[in-house]
């Protein structure tokens, strides 16, 4: 076990040397969660808008469901996506079990309801302004989603980089799917988990820091939205 | 003030409860016993009314008389309890209701620029159209903000905006919610010019307002409502100088408090 001080200088010489293992993990970590967030921006942008447009019986039952589904336990989520994957479950065939691919399936289905539940609120509130008008020009229900997304964007791009906030910085999931295989499906998160175990606090240290680096840098993402959006009075 | 004839059918108990214009020409914009109640409440009774396909008619009453609401079930924005908006003899389907176009109190501005806020109407119709678009910012005095962020208009120029987008659809009919209401003297004059131009190309005008001033200055024919029902309607200079109905002269006089 390395002393605290010591393992931090290592860890930074790690981030600041290029070591290929951590920088390997770190792009599998962001390709994943870059593409997990991109399907959950397609899936539920459309679908929170659809929610945020429309009146419907039982349509309160719907926002408490998706709401709910918000606080998934990433483990959970992750169990049920490998009872699916796994050979025996009845996407099996398909082979993804322990594959990037598995990890971006799980990271989906993980994000993809706070992507819906947030985008709904802030296109619903949109819309309370918009309605009449669009009305009145008698648009379909497809020009009111595309028209309310755009005019929403900046505030969507708030909720996509929430979204992948949360899928970056989960563990549990892609533990279970992905199997955290070196040169494979090792990840930031998985492989801080792995790293500490093993008492190795270095590369725990180096991916730790590029994790708080990718957190900080989402934040200042948003914030900046923030304030492009207010400035153009498009907030 | 343009020449109608009225055919006037009064009600039993001598108010104009059901009043009637000849329409002259085109297609006349009818309301057949239009009610609407909400919560076994009655906001709308029986109204009944022709208008003519062109000019100026002012809706006017005081607070709570149902103004608004008769504009938008003439626009289907909302649907009658029972009776029916009938134009031109038939009955309110999207395709007419797309020959229509309402301008509301607070102006709808879209989170865009003020060009794309009147390339959206356009589009919604299919048409991509720069000059059509820039012609009508310059119609309304906002071509020189064609760039910039809609909502960083003032309050008047943000509703001259909107006036643009509801003239780019090209409207027979052009509704209007109190659309002076909250502006300055110079805006309103602006807003009157814009719509008494869309009048004399033709456009229908039907304009919600409190303002007597304005329906002098503008109006070609009043609707007086007052508690959800018609009580006159009749060409402006009548209604203004001799009302029929006792509510129309406590209106006129400024004592009809809701």
């Amino acid at each position: 076990m390395q002393d605290f001080g010591e393992a931090f200088g290592l860890a930074l010489s790690l981030v600041l040397s290029g070591d290929a293992d951590l920088f390997e993990i770190v792009a599998l970590s962001l390709q994943v969660s870059l593409t997990a967030t991109g399907l959950a921006c397609l899936i539920g942008l459309p679908l929170g808008a659809i929610v945020a447009i429309t009146r419907f019986p039982g349509r309160n039952a719907v926002l408490i469901f998706f709401n709910a589904l918000m606080g998934l336990p990433p483990v959970v989520v992750g169990l049920i996506v490998y009872l699916h994957l796994s050979r025996a479950g009845p996407l099996g065939f398909l082979g993804l079990l322990y594959t990037p691919t598995a990890m971006v399936i799980a990271q989906t289905i993980l994000i993809t309801p706070i992507v819906m539940a947030l985008s709904r609120q802030v296109l619903e509130d949109l819309n309370v302004e918009y309605a009449d008008q669009f009305r009145s020009l008698v648009l379909s229900r497809w020009q009111q989603i595309t028209a309310l997304i755009w005019d929403a964007r900046f505030s969507l791009t708030t909720v996509a980089l929430a979204g992948f906030g949360r899928a970056v910085a989960e563990v549990g999931a892609v533990m279970i799917v992905g199997g955290n295989i070196d040169h494979l499906t090792r990840v930031m998160t998985t492989a801080i988990a792995l790293e500490t175990s093993k008492g190795d606090l270095a590369l725990a240290l180096a991916l730790g820091m590029v994790l708080m680096v990718i957190a900080l840098g989402v934040n200042a993402m948003v914030q900046s939205v923030r304030m492009t959006a207010a400035r153009h009075a498009y907030a | 003030m343009r020449d109608v004839a009225l055919d006037t059918a009064l009600g039993a108990d001598g108010t104009a409860a059901a009043a009637r214009y000849q329409a002259a020409d085109g297609r006349a914009l009818e309301t057949c016993d239009l009610c609407l109640t909400v919560d076994h409440k009655p906001l709308i009774k029986n109204v009944n009314l022709s208008l003519s396909p062109n000019g100026i008619t002012m809706i006017m009453g005081p607070n709570g008389a149902g103004k608004s609401l008769l504009l938008r079930l003439i626009h289907g924005l909302i649907q009658p309890s029972s009776g029916r908006v009938l134009w031109g003899g038939q009955g309110l389907s999207d395709d007419l209701r797309r020959e229509q176009s309402m301008v509301f109190q607070k102006p709808v501005v879209l989170r865009r620029s003020v060009a794309a806020n009147v390339d959206f109407a356009l589009k919604a119709r299919g048409i991509r159209d720069a000059r059509r678009r820039d012609a009508l910012l310059d119609h309304v005095g906002l071509l020189d903000h064609a760039r910039q962020p809609a909502r960083l208009l003032s309050g008047g120029e943000q509703q001259r905006l909107a006036l643009a987008r509801s003239l780019a659809t090209d409207p027979k009919i052009l509704l209007m919610d109190e659309p002076t209401a909250s502006l300055d003297p110079a805006s309103v004059l602006k807003i009157e010019e814009i719509v008494q131009k869309a009048c004399a190309n033709g456009t229908k005008i039907l304009f919600v307002t409190h303002d007597l001033g304005q329906a002098g200055r503008l109006a070609d024919d009043v609707i007086f409502m007052n508690r959800g029902k018609l009580h006159e309607y009749g060409p402006a200079d009548l209604f203004l100088s001799r009302p029929e109905t006792r509510e129309a002269r406590d209106f006129l006089l400024g004592r009809i408090v809701v």
